[in-house]
């Protein structure tokens, strides 16, 4: 039996998973009889589909374009395209680029049976599939040889817009020791149903995530890691209204981290929770098979709701956040869930508040590289104190072992990091985790005390919060507004109109070919 | 640090304050110090030490001191520094436009619409554009507020919506005609590229176009707003860092009570 350092009763524990378990059934229940634009253009790239047109609109837009347009999206571009392929003996690459000329219906086609389909298929998924585990492999090749950095890793991000130079400063980020480099996407792409394609060097906030610009990144820190004799991993965000999309462009460029939950798009992007919900399984489908670690949003909630106040409601959405992920397969040990050191540097005691929940959140999911968000929402342009603001949230990710450290900036609130910035942060926590190390080890709390208590009443309210949650249905509690104080209709938000109950001739070989079993 | 614990510099200059003539304040009347970091695009080195201090001078600064450098990466240099400024501005003779109203706290604020407006002001907030970032516009909206003061949503005497994130113009001047609006807020985080500026003049001539602008108390607000940006693009406020609901409210209320 686990021992726990803050009080809790595992047994509590036990029933927060299950009661979680049953809400992410139902929300399995709904995704499993529908299928999405999103989705379906994902299994155009897993055939070998890419491009754009003469408008710059993606071949695998066109072609699923083309499905919706006649009504057909239901029954899926895997059924069509197969179906074309053995009609006019095409790849499915050539299908779409005349389908691109306008000279090519294959919602119009003669309908070939399904073991013909299949059959002609086969090598063509074969073939993506064997890239997604070469890709793994070498990745698991990199940790075994050169190895890697401990936890917590150290992630920062770079924001330049330009993918040349997100590359010198990404290089000297790992020269300086992070472990994980995130790629910040231009604001707004979350929105765009569409990824665009090649390099890039314009954008607003951050760069575009494509897959040229992921390929170019992740050559880059391989060439860094080799250089610095520890494997730097990339990440970027399968969020938005193409989390499927580009799950499958990172398991074929090999990145190693993804922001991926549906949860923050409806809460924070409006995105409609059918559609999303529906984007989200195919993508941890992938980014499981993939080996990628993904990381949840949880730690947005306390940007818009008191991170005192509210803590409970990080917990229950990562509750239920490991309860998809694990409808998905997606393993653990790949599960970074999100939360965050945001309470206000006013109120008395708040360091150890945030240790408890912590130190919490780290027993609730042992197995997870949890994902730990610098302090933001308080973070206010005096460099100085923020600089301290993110020394005691480093403190607190050495002593509780948090997995993934994202670095918090003493000019948070000002600009995109600037290359000292980065350094600056990078010198805080390596300083405080070595200086700290063991911390964690040695100290325990005091029984009755302060942070025991914290954590077994956020653990408490957790539970009530999830048992009612159990009653209404996922979908009505984001109608209520239940996290971080923001509500959405199962209606409102964008993206609905790319959903489609799944039809007669609907097949999805991916799914049983990626999802792994736990 | 090189330099020794205590200050041997001589301070043979003028130490009484002159308001025509201001400088930075290290410890000293008039000794102008000042600390800067910034990178330089060169390997480390004495030379890039001295290009440090030679910028310094440039800039203005007598007695340049680098007191920290480090190599970032391959090729490029940090540097702590301190120096003298010797540039001075003439502090009788600014002026800096700001927001003309007196700033009441939520009590206050519904009292004067209760008696100045007789009914309830309505506000519709978003953060515009592509524009992600919420953080500004719950400060100002959200019941809570922030940092003690309490948003508009709480406010007795305003009905305040806040529209959330990446709302498109069309959107919140929908909104707007739909709800009968007295104002809008518009909150913008990300400055890269000027993209703010497009976003907040786009809505002035959305606004424009929809005969509205007269009729609708406008407003916005982030990290880099100043009410002179704001003047000059053609809102009637900005509202910068350290601004709270009762900044906004304030003048909302009084802008509306001067128009009736």
């Amino acid at each position: 039996m686990q021992k726990s350092k803050v009080g809790l009763d595992f047994q509590r524990v036990a029933h927060a998973k299950q009661v979680a378990a049953n809400i992410a059934a139902e929300v399995q229940q709904f995704v499993n009889n529908y299928t999405t634009v999103a989705v379906e253009r994902t299994i155009c790239r897993l055939l070998g589909v890419d491009n754009v047109d003469e408008n710059e609109v993606p071949l695998p837009n066109i072609l699923v374009e083309q499905l919706k347009e006649k009504g057909a999206l239901g029954e899926g571009i895997l059924f069509f395209l197969g179906n074309a392929m053995v009609e006019t003996g095409l790849q499915p690459q050539e299908i779409a680029e005349k389908i691109a000329d306008g000279q090519l219906n294959i919602t119009q086609l003669p309908v070939h049976n399904r073991s013909e389909i299949e059959k002609k298929l086969q090598p063509v998924i074969d073939q993506s599939i064997v890239i997604i585990k070469e890709r793994r492999l070498r990745r698991e090749n990199y940790l075994n040889t050169i190895g890697e950095g401990t936890k917590p890793y150290l992630y920062v991000i770079v924001a330049t817009g330009n993918i040349y130079e997100d590359v010198v400063q990404a290089q000297a980020a790992a020269r300086q020791g992070a472990d994980i480099i995130a790629v910040i996407r231009t604001t707004g792409q979350s929105l765009l149903d569409y990824v665009p394609y090649g390099a890039t060097t314009e954008g607003f906030g951050g760069t575009f995530a494509t897959q040229e610009n992921f390929r170019i990144m992740r050559k880059a820190l391989d060439e860094v890691s080799e250089e610095v004799g520890r494997y730097i991993r990339l990440c970027n965000y399968c969020s938005g209204l193409c989390m499927p999309e580009i799950a499958v462009m990172g398991a074929f460029e090999g990145l190693d981290v993804m922001l991926n939950d549906a949860l923050y798009g409806i809460l924070f992007r409006d995105i409609n929770m059918q559609r999303t919900l529906v984007d989200q399984y195919f993508s941890r489908i992938i980014n499981g098979f993939a080996g990628v670690i993904i990381n949840t949003g949880e730690d947005n909630y306390l940007t818009t709701a008191d991170a005192f106040e509210q803590a409970h409601t990080v917990l229950a959405s990562d509750c239920i956040n490991e309860q998809l992920a694990l409808m998905a397969g997606l393993p653990e040990e790949q599960m970074g869930l999100g939360h965050a050191f945001e309470m206000d540097p006013q109120l008395e005691n708040g360091f150890l508040y945030e240790l408890a929940q912590a130190q919490m959140t780290r027993e609730i999911f042992p197995n997870a590289p949890l994902k730990y968000m610098p302090p933001t929402k308080f973070m206010t342009g005096n460099i100085f104190k923020g600089h301290i603001q993110d020394a005691l949230f480093n403190m607190i990710g050495i002593w509780t072992n948090q997995g993934i450290q994202l670095l918090g900036m003493p000019t948070e609130a000002i600009h995109t990091p600037f290359m000292s910035d980065r350094y600056l942060s990078i010198e805080n926590a390596k300083y405080i985790f070595g200086n700290m190390k063991n911390i964690g080890d040695e100290m325990e709390f005091k029984e009755g005390g302060i942070i025991r208590k914290r954590a077994q009443k956020v653990l408490d309210d957790t539970i009530e919060l999830l048992e009612k949650l159990e009653k209404e249905g996922l979908f009505t509690a984001l109608e209520k507004g239940i996290f971080g104080d923001v509500k959405r209709s199962k209606t409102g938000g964008k993206g609905l109109d790319g959903v489609a109950p799944k039809g007669e001739n609907y097949f999805n070989s991916f799914v049983d070919l990626m999802k792994l079993k736990i | 640090m090189s330099g020794g614990l205590y200050s041997m510099e001589g301070k043979d200059f003028d130490q009484t304050l002159d308001l025509k003539k201001i400088k930075p304040y290290g410890d000293t009347m008039n000794d102008g110090k000042a600390q800067l970091s910034f990178t330089l695009p060169v390997p480390c080195s004495d030379e890039a030490v001295e290009a440090a201090k030679q910028l310094l001078r440039k800039w203005g600064f007598d007695n340049p001191q680098v007191v920290y450098y480090k190599e970032l990466t391959n090729g490029f240099t940090f540097f702590n520094c301190y120096g003298n400024c010797q540039q001075t501005v003439d502090f009788t003779s600014i002026h800096v436009p700001k927001v003309e109203s007196d700033v009441m706290d939520m009590h206050e604020c519904d009292a004067f619409v209760k008696e100045h407006i007789g009914r309830k002001v309505i506000v519709v907030g978003a953060s515009t554009g592509t524009d992600a970032h919420t953080v500004g516009i719950d400060a100002i909206m959200n019941m809570k507020g922030y940092a003690g003061h309490y948003g508009l949503e709480r406010y007795e005497m305003f009905e305040a919506l806040n529209m959330g994130s990446q709302v498109p113009n069309e959107e919140i001047v929908a909104k707007a005609i739909e709800l009968k609006a007295d104002a809008i807020l518009v909150s913008q985080t990300v400055t890269q590229k000027d993209v703010h500026i497009k976003n907040l003049v786009e809505l002035v001539e959305m606004l424009e176009a929809e005969g509205l602008r007269d009729k609708i108390i406008l407003c916005c607000g982030g990290p880099r707003i100043t009410h002179e940006l704001a003047q000059e693009l053609g809102y009637d406020a900005g509202f910068g860092m350290n601004s709270f609901a009762d900044n906004v409210a304030s003048f909302i209320v009084q802008e509306l009570a001067k128009r009736k």
